[in-house]
């Protein structure tokens, strides 16, 4: 039907201040193919992804179309070439309290209105209903999109792009939200826009088993290069996790020996209220340091907020040595013992526009006051240098407010937060996330000697090197539950991955 | 990042800006007095020095109710009927019932104090922004102040509306309260007592680590729906103390008494979010607010601008202290 393109990106480069994220990449994209786009996070595929739907201008390499070279330098410039993108968070790109037709036409409304000022309703309302039957969804136009479920969001999205008249639609990570039969759907939609309307789809997806289900090309990244690029039908699963993990720039990990002691924590058939986690089962040992390996949407992040309390617990129990915890909020769960360093830095872990010794006492205020619930500043102040001091915090002074910090150096305040507040069970959510070598090392450290204190320490983590690195046992997660127990000193990054990307 | 605006890299131009963002209030106040002063050398009397400090003393007691509010980043709109309903409740008590000081004024604490926990239950439960619930809650309050009075004012010696003769008086020590200097002396205590609280308790700090970044604190093991609901209970407390004042000064209860003084006491805490570099709602910042908008309508009022024209002034000095406080955020 559609005539025969062909998008090819050639030797692209871009660095971000103090990282190169993409080294001369090549990736080619043709119509009627759906093309698998794989790598370890921060591989740079979302980076490679967003340049051609225009989110950067500073990269350098080259575009062609069909040949021709193309300047993509804004995303109007993308969408007048029929690229197309579908991010990962499908709420951000839509209006909640605007009808599914206003949606779809988002863009022909915004930017194909011409000299017209007026809508037209029943057209809009056509055009969108058209778009969706060509994709074969059954939804009300006139439905307001904040009732809508994530996979129907996903959908709206997609007949945005197809609004447009989209040549080529890029899906980054759309099945993670997903269940197993809306993910269905959505292969059957991208099968059939690939097959019978000659768009060319670039899919990226963490989840082996679908790209090997949906896909027929695969191109595989890591550490801002392309390593390698086959037909499907060409690899296996283990190549390709081969081909992810390749030989990696060795960092050392610190790790103690720390003698484990009696469990402290335990937790049966924990399950979230909003299904984000389900029926998990772990134990933490004093001493111990227990790994919680996953990709990006297992649900790592959603396990440590429902222990916190973050996260409303359904069903299932928590023990902290051999005694059943009542855990309704994080507050509950800091007066038992547990303390949390959180995933998002600066929405959760800290206070970037308060000093760093506001932040280091906000979990333990009540150790500084007198009478009257006076704060005594001084013992305070004190108590933040030491701190600084103990965590190699580098700051000018205690007074420092902690935006001017780096980030190696507000995750130090964010964990210090906790060293001073003395609990048993210390969670950690990818604590070395945007965090630089030396900072990591530091950080490691820290958790080495909570270890030795006979703390039980939880470490969520993507990075399975880490994982690897310093933990003593380790929980593999995909989809929202553990999906096996390994002990570190027997596993390799292989089987980690083989367990995270659906591998039984 | 790091290039961005440190301290070390701001030019001149850019430390002036931060003067006078930091002390540009406290300097208006001073052109002001010394405008008004040029043009009419009775303002700096002492005796009108005074009149402007006991002008605001009610303002400032409510506004410091509405900074409350503003600690834990949220909004109170509630307090200028607060007080109306405080005003009728303690003017009541000693009119109709023949209550003494202590019972009268505890009785329209209290009875304010079911309004607080109205306010914390809509917002902090129900989840309905601010702003809203507190718009709701100022007419519902209004219409409950007014239909307690049943629509009329309460001053000594007037019946009832059904004619029942009153017999109750005004004690002369809750007089006092209206009267300078004490009424200037409690406004001092209330700012300075509430200044202590936000910034050398733990509780002070709480309420701003939660108006700072809600999750953060929750993540923290704050416990942040307990001081979301403390800040909105002393926002209204202060504003029906406010009211007490307002009924001892005025000596009876006037329909919608109070709602005048929510404009001002809004302005007043606003534009104490810049003084000194606070940066956030704060106790003295508010005073020094309220201390601005009280010289100017004093100064206005002695230059004969009518009372209806006030409004647009006070209006457009509010306007520039919210563009003080929001035109440096960015």
């Amino acid at each position: 039907m559609a005539s025969h393109h062909r998008l090819e990106m050639k030797g692209i480069s871009i660095e971000f201040p103090g990282v190169k994220a993409l080294t001369d990449v090549d990736f080619s994209l043709e119509s009627g193919t759906i093309h698998a786009l794989i790598g370890a996070n921060g591989a740079g595929k979302s980076t490679l992804m967003k340049i051609l739907a225009g989110a950067y201008d500073t990269h350098t390499g080259q575009v062609f179309l069909d040949g021709q070279p193309v300047e993509i330098r804004s995303p109007r410039a993308s969408k007048q070439l029929g690229i197309e993108i579908v991010y990962q968070e499908v709420d951000t790109a839509l209006i909640p309290y605007l009808s599914i037709a206003e949606n779809i036409m988002l863009d022909v409304l915004v930017n194909n209105m011409g000299g017209r000022q007026w809508v037209n309703w029943p057209e809009l309302h056509r055009s969108a209903r058209k778009v969706l039957e060509r994709i074969g969804v059954r939804l009300d136009t006139n439905v307001l999109v904040q009732e809508l479920t994530l996979a129907q969001k996903q959908m709206v999205l997609i007949a945005r792009a197809l609004a447009g008249d989209a040549r080529f639609l890029i899906l980054d990570e759309p099945t993670a939200p997903l269940s197993n039969t809306e993910t269905e759907e959505l292969f059957r939609l991208m099968r059939d826009l690939a097959h019978n309307h000659g768009v060319g789809v670039v899919f990226i997806s963490h989840r082996l088993p679908e790209l090997f289900e949906v896909c027929e090309l695969i191109t595989v990244m890591r550490d801002g290069r392309r390593v390698a690029h086959h037909g499907i039908a060409d690899v296996t699963k283990k190549q390709i996790i081969e081909l992810m993990l390749g030989h990696r720039f060795d960092e050392t990990y610190p790790k103690h020996k720390v003698e484990i002691g009696a469990t402290l924590l335990e937790t049966r058939g924990l399950t979230a209220a909003d299904g984000a986690v389900t029926d998990v089962s772990l134990t933490v040992r004093a001493g111990e340091i227990v790994g919680i390996a996953g990709l990006v949407g297992a649900g790592k992040t959603e396990l440590c907020k429902t222990l916190f309390g973050a996260i409303e617990i359904k069903s299932g129990e928590i023990r902290l040595k051999d005694r059943p915890l009542r855990i309704t909020s994080p507050h509950s769960a800091v007066t038992q013992g547990l303390a949390l360093v959180p995933e998002e830095r600066r929405k959760e872990g800290v206070l970037v526009d308060e000093p760093v010794y506001v932040n280091l006492s906000a979990a333990s205020l009540g150790k500084y006051c007198g009478p009257l619930d006076m704060i005594n500043q001084r013992s305070e102040r004190e108590a933040a240098r030491k701190a600084i001091k103990d965590l190699g915090v580098k700051t000018p002074s205690e007074h420092q407010v902690l935006a001017y910090l780096s980030g190696g150096n507000q995750q130090k305040v964010a964990v210090g937060k906790w060293l001073i507040s003395k609990a048993e069970v210390y969670i950690f959510d990818e604590p070395t996330k945007g965090v630089d070598v030396g900072a990591k090392q530091e950080i490691f450290e820290l958790i080495g000697a909570l270890a030795k204190q006979g703390k039980g320490i939880i470490y969520a983590s993507c990075e399975f090197a880490e994982i690897l690195g310093i933990t003593d046992r380790a929980y593999v997660m995909y989809d929202h539950t553990i999906a096996k127990e390994l002990e570190t000193a027997q596993t390799t990054e292989e089987e980690l991955l083989f367990f995270s990307t659906g591998g039984k | 990042m790091k290039a961005t605006a440190t301290p070390s890299t701001a030019n001149w131009v850019g430390s002036a800006l931060s003067f006078i963002t930091k002390w540009g209030t406290v300097l208006t106040i001073f052109i002001l007095v010394a405008f008004f002063s040029i043009l009419m050398p009775s303002f700096l009397s002492a005796s009108n020095l005074v009149t402007i400090l006991r002008s605001i003393s009610i303002v400032t007691v409510i506004a410091i109710g509405v900074t409350m509010s503003l600690t834990v980043n949220g909004f109170d709109l509630s307090v200028g009927s607060v007080a109306t309903l405080a005003d009728s409740l303690v003017i009541s008590m000693f009119v109709w019932y023949g209550l003494g000081s202590v019972f009268s004024i505890v009785i329209a604490l209290l009875g304010c104090l079911v309004v607080a926990l109205l306010n914390a239950f809509l917002i902090v439960k129900l989840r309905i922004p601010d702003l809203l619930a507190t718009l709701s809650m100022m007419f519902i309050i209004e219409g409950v102040a007014m239909t307690y009075t049943g629509g009329g004012s309460i001053s000594e010696g007037m019946p009832r509306l059904d004619g029942t003769p009153t017999f109750g008086k005004l004690e002369p020590v809750f007089r006092l309260i209206g009267q300078s200097p004490t009424i200037i002396i409690i406004m001092l205590v209330v700012v300075a007592v509430v200044h202590v609280f936000l910034n050398y308790t733990k509780h002070g700090r709480y309420l701003y680590v939660v108006g700072g970044n809600l999750e953060a604190a929750r993540l923290s093991g704050i416990p942040v729906d307990r001081y979301r609901t403390l800040a909105y209970v002393l926002a209204t407390l202060f504003a029906a103390f406010g009211g007490v004042m307002l009924g001892s000064r005025i000596g009876s209860a006037q329909i919608n008494a109070g709602a005048g003084y929510l404009m001002p006491s809004v302005a007043a805490a606003y534009i104490g979010f810049s003084v000194g570099g606070a940066r956030r709602a704060n106790a003295i910042g508010t005073f020094v607010g309220a201390v601005l908008v009280g010289v100017l309508e004093n100064g206005l009022v002695m230059m004969s601008v009518p009372y209806y024209a006030m409004n647009i002034v006070k209006g457009a000095v509010l306007a520039l202290a919210l563009a003080a406080t929001y035109f440096r955020k960015r």
